[in-house]
């Protein structure tokens, strides 16, 4: 039981600082301070949270360009984060980047596409070298690639899974099904909505969670991590149903547009995993926690805020390596 | 003191892979057959005998991830080459080359780097026809974070390619399938050419002519036509197309006031534009005093036809002609030129 308090507390932290950075951005967003699309994640946090909790530091992951909370969940720089989200000299990326192509090198974070699929290959690009690196039984290290039911349609994954197969790479490739491809929905867009069944015809291994449920998502990715690092049994596949609760970019509930359903984001609420982790703690952890988010995340504000600006020097820089 | 040995363009090509696998356990190299019993016109032939299949390896018909898996591989420390038989197969490349490869230095700000060889053939002759003979270096050269280069020699091929794959820059390597079996002595050694550096061919003062790739070979011999004709050209080869050593063309240019652009390419937004408008935009008022001209691709696609094929290149006779008439202000005409017996050009009988 204590243990398994543990874990919740420990989950509840990722998961809330995720949605708490978020709610923040929204809340400064109008005032003009990140001028630079935002593709929100909320709703979508178990995913990235559930997956990267049993990541090690030196285990690479990418995205495409919702990429907040696989960045945070990865164990990226708060305050690099919010610093290039106000394209400042300080921010991840010396404010080049921005909130579609958060890069944190020192914790595994490759770096997000906003061309959606395209990081898919070059995960597998990253896994080759560590193959190649591990001449030993045991896989030290492997790539996540996170990307959404949009990018399978892209002739990028189809081309990287069957390579990852012929080549057995220590990679977990992550659909983050969230049903939309901007606005389109899936019934729209796939002749046979089973993406495992697909996948599985590659000769991958898949695993499949309905519900958002964070434990579960925490569960597949451990054992695909597990099998991949003690038996070399990449590639792997896992699809996590889970809902986007606001617009594509931008930081408003678009639920009054008609492409979306009532129904189903009432569902998805009741899954949400910030509220359901929440209801398993104390009030007393919680508030504990949340004191402790809000401060981070009001120092991160203050660090991007008294940040310098790039210059002239930054703006020719590192065109060429 | 080094050993010189006569040596091909594809033989120096496959020597330098040798030392580059061989000095560097980073360094692998794949792309569609790199393995197979032709090893990509023999430039590949037995490498994966020699350095294993973990490196040297043949890859799915899948351009596009495999530019990724390549990118992919460089930024976490390898030094991939990638081989495509023909350049045109390369516009399944563009999305990784362009918007993944060119950004990650600059979008990144330094964290990563991605020191990557594109093999890009192209071709002639043989009826080649319109997709599988394209030279597409100026679509790249737009591109900022790209490098892009065309030797036209086999001197050039090796030191240029050990230079390739040292670079931390993804480099587009363009190889033209006719130089393929020219011949020249070169060093056995390991040694580099620098990027950025241009060659004077032949020194003249009459007439500057900038020629790229395969078109050194043509303006050469117009070279030779010319001299019969008492003109003394000055052929520049780049070598390196970007970057570009726009000095030696403009302090040539500014020596014989006729600057001559032979592109092997289309001329429209094209390298030869490129170059005319650098040399303008250096000399100011002395621009004015200078004549200009390019040569390149009909515009047209490339057709298979043979007849035609030969009406859609620059040739050593169309080179010969532009010059002169830049030189003289007349038009060549009753001129008996030497025939060149088989040429490169009639030489290659593919069928590949």
């Amino acid at each position: 039981m204590f243990r398994k308090n543990k874990l919740v507390l420990h989950l509840y932290a990722k998961l809330l600082l995720i949605r708490k950075v978020e709610e923040a951005i929204i809340k400064v967003y109008p005032t003009d301070v990140i001028q630079s699309p935002v593709h929100l994640s909320i709703g979508q946090e178990a995913v990235a949270v559930g997956v990267c909790d049993l990541l090690e530091r030196e285990d690479w992951i990418s995205n495409s360009c919702r990429c907040h909370a696989t960045y945070l969940a990865k164990g990226g720089d708060l305050n690099k984060m919010f610093a290039e989200l106000y394209g400042k000299k300080t921010g991840c990326a010396a404010g080049k980047a921005g909130s579609m192509h958060l890069v944190d090198k020192d914790n595994g974070v490759l770096g997000a596409s906003a061309i959606i699929g395209s990081n898919i290959s070059i995960c597998a690009g990253v896994a080759l070298k560590l193959k190649l690196q591990t001449k030993a039984q045991q896989q030290k290290n492997l790539v996540v690639a996170f990307f959404g039911d949009g990018a399978t349609e892209e002739g990028t994954f189809t081309e990287t899974i069957n390579f990852a197969a012929i080549h057995k790479l220590p990679i977990i490739f992550i659909c983050e099904n969230n049903g939309l491809a901007i606005h389109s929905p899936l019934k729209k867009r796939w002749a046979n909505l089973d993406i495992c069944k697909r996948v599985q015809s590659y000769g991958i291994k898949t695993y499949k969670v309905t519900d958002g449920n964070i434990f579960k998502i925490r569960n597949a990715a451990k054992k695909a991590i597990y099998k991949i690092k003690k038996y070399n049994a990449g590639p792997i596949f896992i699809e996590c149903n889970i809902y986007r609760y606001l617009e594509h970019v931008g930081i408003r509930d678009d639920h009054h547009e008609d492409y979306r359903n009532i129904f189903e984001y009432e569902k998805w609420q009741k899954r949400d995993a910030v509220k359901k982790l929440e209801n398993m703690l104390s009030p007393k952890e919680v508030v504990k926690i949340k004191l402790d988010i809000n401060a981070k995340i009001k120092s991160a504000i203050e660090f991007a805020k008294n940040s310098p600006a790039p210059n002239e020097v930054d703006f020719y820089k590192n065109i060429y390596a | 003191m080094p050993k010189y040995i006569n040596t091909k363009y594809v033989d120096a090509l496959r020597g330098a892979f040798i030392f580059a696998l061989q000095n560097d356990q980073n360094v692998i190299l794949f792309g569609l057959d790199v393995d197979d019993h032709k090893g990509i016109q023999g430039s590949t032939l037995g490498l994966q005998k020699i350095f294993g299949a973990e490196r040297v390896f043949s890859t799915p018909m899948a351009e596009d991830s495999m530019t990724g898996v390549a990118i992919g591989a460089a930024l976490a420390g390898l030094r991939p080459i990638h081989v495509h038989i023909r350049m045109d197969f390369m516009l399944l490349c563009m999305n990784q080359l362009v918007n993944m490869a060119a950004k990650i230095s600059y979008m990144y700000d330094g964290a990563f780097k991605v020191p990557l060889v594109v093999r890009a053939m192209i071709g002639r002759s043989w009826g080649q026809g319109a997709q599988h003979s394209q030279a597409l270096h100026s679509l790249f050269m737009h591109i900022p974070g790209l490098k892009v280069v065309a030797p036209s020699n086999a001197y050039d091929a090796k030191g240029l390619m050990l230079s390739a794959i040292k670079d931390d820059n993804p480099v587009i390597f363009i190889e033209h399938r006719l130089l393929y079996d020219m011949q020249m002595l070169l060093p056995e050694n390991y040694y580099e050419v620098a990027f950025g550096r241009g060659r004077i061919v032949t020194c003249g003062n009459d007439i500057t002519i900038v020629a790229v790739s395969h078109m050194v070979v043509e303006a050469t011999r117009a070279h030779m036509h010319l001299l019969s004709i008492g003109i003394s050209a000055e052929i520049i080869d780049p070598i390196s197309l970007k970057p570009l050593d726009i000095d030696l063309i403009i302090n040539s240019a500014r020596k014989t006031k006729r600057l001559l652009v032979v592109d092997n390419a289309w001329l429209t937004c094209g390298l030869a534009a490129e170059i005319i408008a650098l040399v303008a935009e250096n000399l100011n008022e002395e621009a004015a005093k200078i004549k200009y001209a390019r040569l390149g691709f009909a515009e047209t696609p490339c057709p298979t036809a043979k007849v035609l094929e030969n009406q859609f290149y620059p040739s050593e006779i169309s080179i010969t002609k532009k010059a002169y008439h830049m030189v003289t202000e007349n038009i060549l005409q009753n001129w008996k030129h030497a025939k060149i017996a088989h040429s490169e050009i009639d030489a290659f009988r593919g069928p590949f």
